[in-house]
């Protein structure tokens, strides 16, 4: 019988022929951790009474998710991340330099076929690139750093077949969004989601990690796409590790096969407080919003930033707004910079903040008061999440976020584009 | 053992934002401070509400979000001594077992709010006392039962230096 992509990778990993719901120890091909979760692993590492990390170059550290910090216990966390990475000489990544799950990918770390834990839930991302990387806790990242090793319950695989081409003015965004309010927040929970189609294939490799990222907000376990000629590509740019691309077999077994045609798809918004509670914009267009946020793991990469500088080019945000904006990474920031997208970005009247998971996760950044609206792009709206349990958070595309910060209320992108 | 201690009930999908927020969380790895903030956003006077032993009772998808381990530990740091729910969020699973926080699935709607419940996790039995009923609990998988028995997975490593499920 045939396999998944998760129970291929998991099967090479293991060295054991297995299918799902087996469970497997297996070997790690890279391990991360963020200033959220490494201290803790940090200290689980010592108790566990390890000296060395399995293998330096395949372990990182980022910090990214208070940067740079805003406050004296959150300096003391980072400082243990340094001495640690400073002691270990593994690959460390300081305030400034982005997002882990931005970095981990762009500096070449993983390739297609890889296996990979980091303690972020939004590890899944790397299944754009055909990577089986998933998120676990501190105490797990500290077994991972140790050993190189990790169980796993080979989990059973949703597939979602995606068909057409999305229309003009809708992005990968919209159709994760999409997905996640028809199959709920737990459709996929202990299974991993499989994105195959036309319309996958028509995405960038940028605009597809914003799906995979995005797959834990179904409860899935990753977010796999099968390799093609564009990820192949984008990898060889990016990393010089030899990789083998895995797909699934023609006779697969899945829990479940969902077929959507995209085509007449419209731009999606998820409204307070689950990620589950989707509609189309045209359902919660009008309802004000005091700020925005452009940037996060989900949607802060170039095409991200050019698509709501596009809209925001030559005008200003709407008085009584405000636009947090945060690269996801340094060499994204940089280039930006290059290109122009900075200028017009700040010209409108945005704040450019230091590349980070600030604003998402609500550690600083801007926080929002007591009863306001955020519209933003990352992929959370859980209540309190940007730091304040009486805000609302509505969640899309840059496109739709760019719109609304033009007009004071929740908007639809296609008002801007032509 | 048997873990005994009345029941606080949560809806369905209760995040790991909730169970301690990351407006806490980022600034301190002290668990005791924490806890004082459990559940906070959805009931301000939890902490202060619980009994030692007591259990958390939930719905569908319980912690589901980040993949943050001071969930757990805020937990067992209110010296709440298991969560029960309809089903649980994978991540939030993973560290409740490396943790050593017990937790058990079952039909959680044959328990109300301070329920007295009775569990036994070696024999897999969750006894509502209060309604004098017993309720089917789905058995842990050998790996996990071998991790929470050991105490945890530092506890593990520390025994085996690695992985040993033999």
């Amino acid at each position: 019988m045939g396999k998944t992509i998760a129970e291929k990778i998991l099967s090479n990993k293991s060295g054991v022929d297995a299918k799902a719901n087996d469970i497997v120890v297996a070997d790690l091909d890279f391990v991360m951790g963020q200033d959220g979760t490494s201290p803790l692993a940090i200290q689980a590492f010592r108790e566990m009474g390890a000296r060395r990390v399995f293998d330096p170059s395949r372990v990182a550290m980022v910090i990214d998710h208070s940067a740079p910090s805003p406050l004296l216990g959150v300096s003391e966390l980072h400082k243990q991340m340094r001495d640690f990475a400073d002691e270990q000489g593994i690959c460390f990544y300081d305030i400034g330099d982005g997002v882990c799950h931005q970095l981990v990918p762009e500096q070449g770390h993983v390739v297609p076929g890889d296996l990979v834990i980091g303690a972020d839930s939004h590890t899944c991302t790397y299944g754009a690139i055909n990577v089986f990387s998933t998120g676990v806790g501190s105490t797990d990242l500290a077994a991972g750093i140790i050993s190189g090793k990790m169980w796993f319950k080979v989990p059973e695989t949703i597939k979602f077949v995606l068909n057409g081409r999305l229309p003009a003015g809708v992005y990968s965004k919209d159709l994760i969004l999409f997905l996640i309010g028809d199959v709920t927040a737990d459709g996929a929970t202990y299974m991993a989601a499989e994105f195959v189609g036309p319309a996958i294939q028509d995405l960038s490799v940028e605009a597809r990690f914003t799906i995979s990222n995005m797959a834990i907000e179904m409860g899935a376990k990753c977010g796999l796409m099968e390799a093609d000629e564009k990820t192949i590509a984008w990898v060889k740019q990016h990393s010089s590790r030899p990789f083998t691309p895995v797909s699934a077999d023609p006779d697969a077994v899945y829990a479940q096969v969902k077929e959507y045609d995209v085509s007449n798809l419209e731009p999606q918004v998820a409204s307070p407080h689950t990620v589950d509670n989707v509609s189309p914009v045209s359902a919660v267009a009008g309802t004000p919003v005091q700020q925005g946020v452009l940037g996060t793991c989900t949607n802060g990469r170039l095409e991200d930033l050019r698509i709501a500088a596009g809209i925001l080019k030559g005008r200003k945000i709407a008085k009584g707004t405000r636009l947090v904006v945060a690269p996801a990474s340094r060499s994204i920031y940089l280039q930006a910079i290059r290109e122009g997208l900075m200028e017009i970005f700040v010209e409108a009247g945005a704040a450019v903040v230091t590349p980070g998971c600030g604003p998402c996760v609500g550690t600083h950044n801007g926080v929002p008061s007591d009863g306001e609206n955020v519209i933003s792009t990352a992929n959370r709206n859980f209540k309190g999440r940007m730091g304040n349990n009486k805000a609302f958070i509505y969640l899309a595309s840059p496109a739709t976020v760019a719109a609304s910060m033009l007009t004071g209320r929740i908007t639809d992108p296609r008002e801007f584009i032509n | 053992m048997n873990l005994k201690g009345k029941a606080h009930k949560f809806g369905d999908d209760v995040n790991t934002d909730y169970i301690i927020s990351g407006r806490y969380k980022f600034k301190t790895l002290d668990m005791k401070e924490l806890a004082k903030h459990v559940m906070e956003d959805l009931d301000p006077e939890f902490y202060s509400k619980v009994t030692p032993g007591d259990m958390i009772v939930a719905g569908r998808n319980f912690g589901c979000g980040s993949s943050r381990e001071q969930a757990p530990l805020a937990i067992i740091n209110a010296n709440i001594s298991a969560v029960v729910a309809k089903s649980f969020a994978r991540i939030f699973y993973r560290n409740c077992i490396n943790t050593g926080l017990p937790l058990v699935e079952c039909d959680t709607d044959q328990i109300d709010e301070g329920d007295e419940l009775d569990l036994d996790l070696q024999k897999g039995i969750l006894r509502n006392v209060t309604k004098g009923i017993d309720i089917p609990i789905t058995p842990l998988p050998k790996v996990m039962l071998k991790i929470l028995s050991d105490g945890g997975l530092v506890e593990h490593f520390k025994k085996y230096g690695t992985f040993n499920f033999d």
